[in-house]
């Protein structure tokens, strides 16, 4: 390996974002010709480190060296002069722009004013065909490329901009396998003619293909950085966790669910992002679905929701077939299914229509008679659910969007409650809520349980699914790769299960 | 790259689909109607037609350029009202002060479209609503310029500008082609042009990858008031005279929409262009003329117009039917 001069250094870089400290004295030295593997879990401080370095977001403290010379970017533009392009996990593309618009987007050449497709459609070509993606067609909306077409479009405007340092965050988590073998080969002819890479990725044995060197970031903290193949996954996952978790949830019950299952899937399968499905779920059981984010958890929800089409497989209820064409097929009284959205702001909340309207919205005909709705017992339904719930609101006659994340989500789960459904989906319902209100959420959840409800539960947080699940199914690239039940449900369990390297190993080598 | 070759002319194909398909209704109704009409293809017959749809044209290219970036604009009909009055008032004399006139008419219309992006832009208003509100201004404006139907025009430019060029070509069509090739494509080509695709597509994306969101979305609306004051001197070509009339300009606004969407301008942003709305509203207007050569009672005329626009909008939407995740219908 040779050891040359870092082309990038950070020094004591921190970042806070009001009161939580979302990195702290993080080091990291980046050299030319080198890919260097980025680790840590989710809120571990890899996104706000990217973040500084590209100039997204300014630091508070500490310095970034480049060449050896100090240097501050006031805008991802002024990063991408100095040559460090960042490809995104949330796309950045136009959708309704070919993919050369596409990829000369911030500098498109000009030639009397007017843009130079010729020139443009050659850019394009090249900076395609470097990506290894010269399949992709410079004229094709981006709107028309499936997800992992769109993220080779992604890599190609990164090299179109002749970076000297590139950070691919999660570039290849939409990718199929074909796709990742190819970004994989172009990385590693990037390296070698000189390039410095920081690749951000989940997946262990990606990692070990490419990484020369890797930091381990924990709690906001740069923990560790060592050359690549120096540790054992089992070693790099204790890195990864090291910190004791606080017991914030309420004790599970012994036994749950004796009776027959209210649903069961049996070999589900959507396209190519969900197949072989099947589980069975209790009355009373609460079934934690984990893994990666992005390995069909959301479809699954989905589906049994009936927003897609095209679903293969079978779901019973009661051990009878159904078919659900629409969540108003799986919401109606046999069936009795709800769904808490993930995102809260855009599928779960009317945010300017009151506090009211929005908890009333999904059980209007148990409010209503002969299409009239009762404001009386409308009112009494609210009562009962605010009792429930702790919502804290001044008034129901206030716009859902005044109140905090918080009750915001309160509201989402409250609003399907009234439906008193016998079988609760919800998609990563905590997510950027505080503590407290999780707390409550979990002890809700139980509730809920305890009163006969079957709750399949999306958490892209570990903690949660320990924590709060009487099952767990591991998903990975749309299939339920481990199902871990009562003492299995654990962190390392989980780990290397959402990561697809066996878990046993993880399990006995770390001791607990 | 050869093995681009068949590909590159999918791909013009499926953008320019809406403008093919505008053009292709325009071409068949056009025919069936000349094929009806007594006097058959003659010049003349095209010089009247071409007349006629002009005016709609430019409302509809100006309603285009509003609608790519994701906005709308209510009050181009009032627009054209607008510079149709002031050029009544202004179109006339020696050649320099008619000349004069129509440079003060253009820019006038280059203000209101000005204005009504700087209001969108700054105030952060709907363009609904702020286009809503500026329209009933053009109009009292208007109402103050001609309180009734009255003034003049310069008759040999408005005859110049009216008649057939070479005795064969109307002139209104080449007009029409000239402003499409001095306005439209360099608007198209531009960055400026990009950016506005780009803001009625993705606003956020827009702006983070540093586009410039507000020069884009202000150039729309100024050059939509451009092309409607374009619009405002044919309509004093043609009528001699300046009228604030309420309702021709309400329903030049309305009809500009319709000849949009029929264009394969996605009223939802970042697709389409002034060709298709173009030859939008040359069908749209071809429609009117139908009734009339197959002697149709006129009161039937809305409900014929309705029908035939429905038919052709509905054609646009089978895609829809094909979605897998039913969440997409919604975007």
């Amino acid at each position: 390996m040779t050891l040359s001069e870092p082309l990038f250094r950070t020094e004591g870089i921190s970042k806070r974002y009001g009161g939580a400290v979302a990195l702290k004295d993080a080091d990291i030295a980046i050299r030319p010709g080198a890919i260097h593997a980025v680790l840590g879990e989710n809120g571990a401080g890899k996104s706000t480190l990217i973040k500084i370095m590209a100039g997204v977001v300014a630091p508070d403290e500490g310095r970034m060296l480049l060449d050896g010379k100090e240097i501050a970017f006031a805008s991802p533009a002024a990063a991408n002069a100095a040559g460090i392009v960042c490809v995104f996990q949330e796309l950045s593309l136009i959708p309704d722009l070919s993919v050369a618009d596409n990829i000369v987007i911030s500098n498109p050449p000009l030639r009397f004013g007017m843009i130079d497709r010729r020139r443009q459609r050659r850019i394009a070509e090249e900076a395609l065909a470097r990506a290894g993606a010269s399949d992709i067609h410079p004229s094709a909306l981006v709107k028309d490329l499936p997800l992992s077409r769109r993220q080779m479009v992604e890599i190609a405007k990164a090299l179109a901009r002749k970076p000297r340092l590139m950070i691919l965050d999660e570039a290849t988590s939409a990718l199929t396998q074909s796709d990742v073998e190819k970004v994989f080969a172009v990385l590693k002819r990037l390296r070698a003619e000189g390039m410095a890479l920081i690749y951000i990725s989940h997946r262990m044995h990606e990692i070990a293909q490419l990484a020369d060197e890797c930091t381990v970031f924990r709690n906001g903290r740069s923990i560790e950085s060592y050359p690549a193949g120096t540790k054992t996954d089992q070693q790099v996952v204790e890195l990864m966790i090291g910190r004791e978790y606080s017991n914030v949830f309420p004790p599970k019950p012994a036994h749950r669910g004796e009776q027959k299952p209210v649903l069961s899937c049996l070999d589900l399968s959507w396209g190519d992002r969900l197949s072989g499905i099947t589980f069975d779920i209790r009355p009373g059981e609460i079934i934690g679905v984990g893994g990666l984010d992005g390995q069909g958890q959301r479809e699954l929800l989905l589906a049994l929701f009936g927003v897609l089409r095209d679903v293969k497989g079978e779901v019973a209820i009661d051990g009878r077939p159904v078919t659900l064409k629409s969540p108003r097929d799986a919401k109606s009284g046999g069936i009795s299914m709800a769904l808490i959205p993930e995102d809260r702001k855009t599928e779960g909340l009317m945010l300017p229509m009151t506090v009211r309207e929005n908890l009333s919205i999904a059980a209007l005909d148990r409010v209503s008679r002969n299409g009239v709705i009762d404001r009386a017992a409308e009112r009494r339904e609210i009562d009962d659910l605010f009792k429930l719930l702790a919502i804290k609101a001044a008034t129901i006659d206030m716009p859902v969007a005044a109140l905090s994340g918080g009750n915001q989500q309160k509201v989402v789960i409250a609003k399907w409650l009234m439906n008193r459904p016998r079988i609760i989906l919800l998609n990563d319902p905590t997510r950027g809520i505080d503590v407290g209100t999780k707390q409550e959420i979990y002890l809700l959840l139980h509730k809920l349980a305890d009163a006969g409800a079957a709750i399949i539960f999306y958490s892209t947080d570990y903690d949660e699914l320990i924590g709060c699940c009487d099952r767990v199914l591991v998903m990975y690239d749309g299939r339920i790769i481990r199902e871990l039940e009562g003492a299995e449900i654990n962190e390392h369990e989980l780990i290397g299960a959402a990561l697809n390297i066996a878990g046993d190993h993880v399990a006995q080598r770390i001791a607990p | 790259m050869n093995k681009h070759a068949s590909g590159d002319r999918r791909f013009w194909y499926a953008q320019q689909k809406g403008t093919l398909f505008a053009a292709l209704l325009f071409v068949a109704m056009f025919a069936l109607y000349v094929s009806n009409h007594p006097a058959g293809f003659t010049p003349n017959v095209v010089q009247t037609a071409s007349n006629k749809a002009t005016l709609l044209a430019f409302v509809a290219m100006a309603q285009c350029l509003v609608v790519i970036t994701a906005g709308i604009d209510l009050s181009a009909g009032m627009v054209l009202v607008l510079c149709n009055c002031l050029a009544s008032w202004l179109v006339v004399g020696t050649p320099l002060q008619t000349g004069v006139g129509v440079v003060v008419v253009l820019l006038a219309g280059l203000g209101c479209g000005m204005l009504n992006g700087l209001i969108i832009i700054f105030g952060r208003l709907q363009p609904i609503v702020a286009t809503i509100a500026t329209s009933a201004i053009f109009y009292g404006l208007a109402l103050l310029l001609r309180p009734t139907p009255g003034g003049s025009v310069n008759e040999d430019l408005a005859d110049a500008f009216t008649s057939k060029l070479l005795g064969v070509v109307p002139a209104s069509l080449v007009v029409l082609l000239a402003v499409i090739v001095v306005i439209w494509v360099p608007f198209s080509r531009s960055a400026i042009g990009r950016a506005a695709y780009a803001v009625g597509s993705a606003e956020n994306a827009a702006y983070m990858s540093a586009m410039p969101v507000k020069r884009a979305k202000l150039t729309a609306y100024a050059l939509g008031g451009l092309l409607s004051a374009i619009g405002g001197l044919y309509l004093t070509f043609f009528s001699y005279t300046g009228e604030a009339a309420f309702a021709s300009g309400n329903a030049y606004t309305l009809y500009s929409i319709a000849a949009v969407v029929l264009g394969g301008v996605s009223l939802a942003g970042g697709r389409g262009s002034a060709v298709g709305a173009v030859f939008g509203a040359l069908a749209f207007r071809t429609i009117g003329d139908l009734l009339f050569v197959f002697d149709f009672d006129p009161l039937w005329q809305p409900l014929f117009q309705g029908v035939v626009l429905m038919l052709a909008i509905g054609i646009g939407c089978i895609g829809l039917s094909r979605v897998r995740n039913r969440l997409e219908w919604f975007q």
